[in-house]
């Protein structure tokens, strides 16, 4: 392993493989990151995060940090990520942005303002005489993870202790901030059954989709007497039709109308077979 | 590749995170911007934990982790009360300081 190290310089890695590979993660993760800011919906946004998160711990791995490379992908990745996930699946993923913007001029000088920020640290840094790196000592190869927990107990020990505080800390915070107080008591099996025959609909909820043309979940189910009922289709459906701009209703008039033409030429290829039939009748 | 081409990328992608917090309006992607600030910090840390051929870098990196992770939890949960409240993640509903 040493001799490896050696050899890369840097990393331990070919010289002219990193500089290809910190280009593509470079581009990847910025790429990712204007795509988070620029995707409407927030799901895509967390998507394009994941790859940003995962390019930069590919990058740690580069820069001699395996043990934070795992790290993020196992804490970022894995958890922060997939908390993001839940919460966003909990208070709905049709939760757009306002499209009333209160700001005027806002991704204007907001734009200005990013822009003008990172000219300035890159003319800064650019400024400091940053040298290439030395060369690495064992702390930065295989000892990589028994130099950190080293540095961990005896330097930073402190820190590390007050860390423990803050993750409970924040553990109690959120149990209280996301608890809910019941305030009606807990509905029973009895109370459930009681409350549906009262309401009038005994039988179970319709499902969605049982036309001839259409089978999707946005289609709403067709009662016995040929109306349609919206009780068939979930909430978040709809939510979701209504921020796409689609109107199943549309298409269940389509498929009325397609159903009449069907029915119409039908009749008209029948009425024909009559006529055909009775001009063989006739001779 | 020379530790200051990291710190290059760090500093736009710190940059792009901070656009996307001025500009987007739903407090999770909000959220979701500050956590690439971050990452940013944490690569710029670990460039220079590698310029400087220590490991201190290294574990202040680690550290951002740990106050990252603890931060995300106590600001979703806010974030949902606050959507229970007012049946909306968008951070121009929540103006009542404003009045």
């Amino acid at each position: 392993m040493t001799h490896l190290i050696a050899a890369g310089g840097g990393t331990n890695l070919d010289a002219d493989y990193t500089v290809a590979l910190f280009w593509i993660l470079a581009v990847l993760a910025v790429g990712g990151g204007v795509t988070m800011v620029l995707v409407r919906q927030a799901v895509h946004s967390a998507l394009m995060l994941a790859v940003v998160m995962l390019s930069l711990a590919a990058m740690y791995a580069m820069n001699n940090a395996p043990f934070l490379a795992f790290v993020q992908i196992i804490v970022y990745t894995g958890a922060v990520l997939m908390l993001f996930l839940f919460v966003m699946m909990m208070i709905g993923v049709s939760s757009a942005d306002a499209l009333v913007s209160t700001l005027r001029g806002q991704w204007f000088w907001a734009a200005i303002g990013g822009v003008a920020f990172a000219v300035l640290m890159i003319v800064g840094i650019g400024h400091a005489a940053i040298g290439s790196a030395p060369k690495p000592s064992a702390d930065f190869g295989n000892d990589n993870l028994t130099g950190l927990a080293t540095l961990i107990f005896t330097t930073y020990v402190f820190p590390f202790e007050i860390t423990s505080a803050l993750l409970i800390t924040a553990a109690l915070g959120a149990m209280v901030l996301a608890h809910r107080e019941r305030t009606s008591p807990r509905l029973t099996q009895r109370d459930i059954a009681r409350r549906r025959v009262s309401s009038g609909h005994v039988m179970p909820e319709p499902p969605p989709g049982v036309y001839a043309l259409h089978d999707a979940v946005d289609m709403p189910a067709r009662l016995p007497d040929g109306t349609t009922t919206d009780r068939s289709v979930s909430k978040a459906v709809t939510q979701r039709d209504l921020a796409l701009g689609r109107d199943p209703q549309e298409s269940v008039a389509a498929d009325l109308e397609a159903e009449a033409k069907i029915e119409a030429e039908t009749e008209f290829e029948r009425e024909i077979e009559a006529g055909a039939s009775g001009g063989d009748n006739t001779q | 590749m020379s530790p200051a081409s990291y710190i290059f990328l760090a500093v736009v992608l710190f940059a792009i995170g901070g656009i996307g917090v001025l500009v987007r309006r739903n407090a999770i992607v909000i959220f979701m911007c500050i956590e690439l600030m971050l990452n940013a910090c944490n690569l710029a840390f670990v460039a220079f934990a590698r310029m400087h051929g220590n490991l201190d870098g290294q574990v202040v990196a680690f550290f951002v982790m740990v106050v990252a992770a603890a931060e995300v939890v106590v600001g979703l949960a806010i974030l949902m009360a606050i959507y229970r409240a007012r049946r909306s993640t968008s951070v121009d509903d929540a103006n009542l300081l404003k009045y």
